[in-house]
């Protein structure tokens, strides 16, 4: 029964800090929130057993993305502002846009019949085990996360070409 | 009684437990509160042992530096952190103008609530360990995450440039530095097969240091970047940018930054033993825990020791210097370690404990070699600066006449 205490009380405090990146008005209190939720989604992994999922959802999206979106913050101007306006003039393409992924993702969960309790995970390194090996497998993922590993080499290409500094080639 | 004598606090554990199921509780809230209660006494012990550690750093600090450090509160200056931290406490808290409050004060609690963290995975003894987690080495590492935002935080919300600049540098610094931290401990989790830090004890019948001395090393260095201290103290370079990140703080919030500080450099010296050092392994070990845990303090305290030299004897660091040890020499150090153990422990044959010793030290020393070769080369192509003796035109002609000048001098 504790359990399930706590899960709703975690649940409610990554949905409340969800809502509150997107109203406070100061920047920076919103990347913060933004934390906060995130940390929620890795508490709910650790409740469920998956801790792995639970590390890693710390290790990227708070070690690296919130460091990058505080970052990004900081070097914006005027960030210790209350008064600036949380939209502009094109909020209801954004309104429309969000309407529309609302409307299919509750139409999707509408027509499912009943959710079913699937079967645990085992406990023990089995199931990280089963991941490493599907990652490396051939019939598995192997494909999707070798094009992935291209990916973030082009990111560094990217990142690389932009912060180079061309000897000669000023302006 | 002879189990109390051999294994006192799983002792007293058990009975914690079995005084609660007496009062009729549930099996779930028994759990509860027994790991309440744990996480509250591993946390308050550990930062009781901050008491201990301020007076042991700045007592070895003064022998390092030929002073005589704390001495006169109490016997040998013991009493003296608990003077400080009296008259920490009384301090008046000091908020600065235009900082941001909530980040303001968050960032202490961050800075000092992630390394007791750390502290929930490290087993002990062999059935002393907070929590049994399957992933112990990435929960360190994403934990060390949530202390570099700790200083961010305090750096930005200070609003002072000073302190932006300190977090500035720490995100350089620290950022940079657990790309061969996280690679070295790669490799230990690749020999012992698991990320679980208890299988990682348990799997060193041979210490990994021996095994693996050059991701020891990597793991050793980094470990002093990621905690800020000489010669890696560029967050808080006071010659520099006065103290960085945590200059606009006062009383016990700088308090704070100062108690994660040292408990950080006890919890890093205790990963490095637990890690690279065999953890609890010793002698008798498994049948009497707590002399495990004696072997892991032991083993810890030699670490810690080594880190304080390394401290108390070093300059700091340039910050170029510090990214090109970094990125020029560690994280390429670290990848060709981390690749090279992979093969050849694979090559080896399979279950000879010994070839596979024998193989590992034999391709760390190639590495080795490898890398001092390499920087030989680096460093031949650039011109060094190096101390000769210049001729001294001026000062040599003063010396072969010395007198003359200031015997006319008393002359007149």
């Amino acid at each position: 029964m504790p359990i399930q205490i706590f899960f709703l009380i975690v649940a409610a405090i990554t949905l409340i800090s969800a809502v509150m990146v997107v109203t406070v008005r100061r920047m920076m209190h919103a990347a913060l929130w933004l934390v906060l939720s995130l940390f929620g989604v890795a508490l709910i992994f650790a409740l469920l057993d998956a801790s792995f999922y639970a590390v890693i959802q710390l290790i990227v999206y708070i070690g690296a993305i919130a460091i990058l979106v505080i970052f990004a913050v900081m070097l914006t101007r005027r960030v210790m502002d209350d008064d600036a306006a949380q939209t502009n003039k094109n909020w209801w393409v954004a309104l429309i846009a969000v309407l529309v992924v609302f409307g299919g993702i509750a139409a999707t969960a509408l027509s499912w019949t009943r959710l079913q309790v699937g079967p645990g995970i085992p406990p023990g390194d089995s199931i990280l085990v089963d991941f490493g090996t599907a990652l490396i497998n051939p019939q598995k993922y192997a494909i999707p996360f070798e094009v992935s590993s291209v990916l973030l080499l082009a990111a560094v290409i990217g990142a690389i070409y932009v912060a180079v500094d061309r000897k000669g080639g000023k302006g | 009684m002879n189990s109390f004598w051999a294994d006192p606090i799983g002792f007293v554990i058990l009975w914690f437990i079995s005084l609660l199921q007496g009062w009729g509780l549930p099996g779930d809230l028994v759990l509860l509160i027994s790991y309440v209660v744990g996480a509250l006494l591993l946390a308050t012990g550990s930062l009781l042992l901050v008491i201990f550690l301020i007076w042991v750093e700045r007592k070895i600090g003064g022998r390092v530096q030929d002073r005589l450090g704390p001495n006169r509160v109490g016997p040998y200056g013991l009493i003296q952190p608990i003077a400080d931290m009296l008259k920490i406490f009384t301090k008046e808290f000091i908020t600065p103008d235009g900082a941001d409050k909530l980040v303001y004060n968050l960032a202490p609690i961050l800075s000092v609530g992630s390394v007791i963290m750390i502290w929930a995975v490290v087993p002990f003894a062999i059935n002393l360990y907070g929590s049994n987690l399957n992933v112990g080495v990435l929960y360190i590492v994403a934990v060390g995450g949530l202390g570099e935002l700790g200083i961010i935080l305090a750096g930005w919300g200070s609003n002072n440039k000073f302190a932006l600049l300190g977090a500035f540098r720490a995100v350089a610094q620290l950022l940079s530095y657990e790309v061969p931290m996280v690679a070295s401990l790669l490799i230990p989790v690749m020999l012992a097969g698991s990320m679980n830090l208890n299988e990682i004890v348990r799997a060193q019948t041979v210490p990994f240091i021996v095994m693996a001395p050059i991701a020891a090393l990597i793991f050793f260095i980094s470990s002093i970047a990621e905690n800020g201290r000489a010669p890696f103290d560029l967050l808080e370079a006071e010659s520099e940018i006065v103290a960085g990140f945590n200059v606009e703080y006062s009383g016990l919030k700088f308090g704070f930054f100062f108690v994660g500080d040292f408990l950080h450099a006890f919890t890093l010296a205790l990963l490095f033993a637990v890690i690279f050092l065999g953890g609890w392994n010793g002698p008798a070990a498994d049948s009497i825990p707590i002399l495990g845990f004696v072997y892991l303090m032991i083993k810890t305290t030699i670490v810690y020791f080594l880190g304080l030299l390394v401290r108390f004897s070093l300059p700091r660091f340039r910050i170029d210097q510090m990214m090109a040890l970094n990125w020029k020499v560690l994280v390429p150090l670290s990848l060709a370690t981390l690749m090279l153990t992979a093969i050849f422990d694979k090559l080896a044959p399979a279950g000879n404990l010994l070839v596979q010793v024998i193989v590992l030290v034999l391709v760390n020393l190639i590495i080795w070699l490898l890398l001092q070769e390499f920087l030989a080369r680096a460093f031949r192509d650039k011109p060094q600066r190096r101390a000769v003796l210049h001729s001294r035109p001026q000062a040599d002609a003063a010396e072969d006449a010395p007198a003359q000048p200031q015997t006319d001098a008393m002359q007149s």
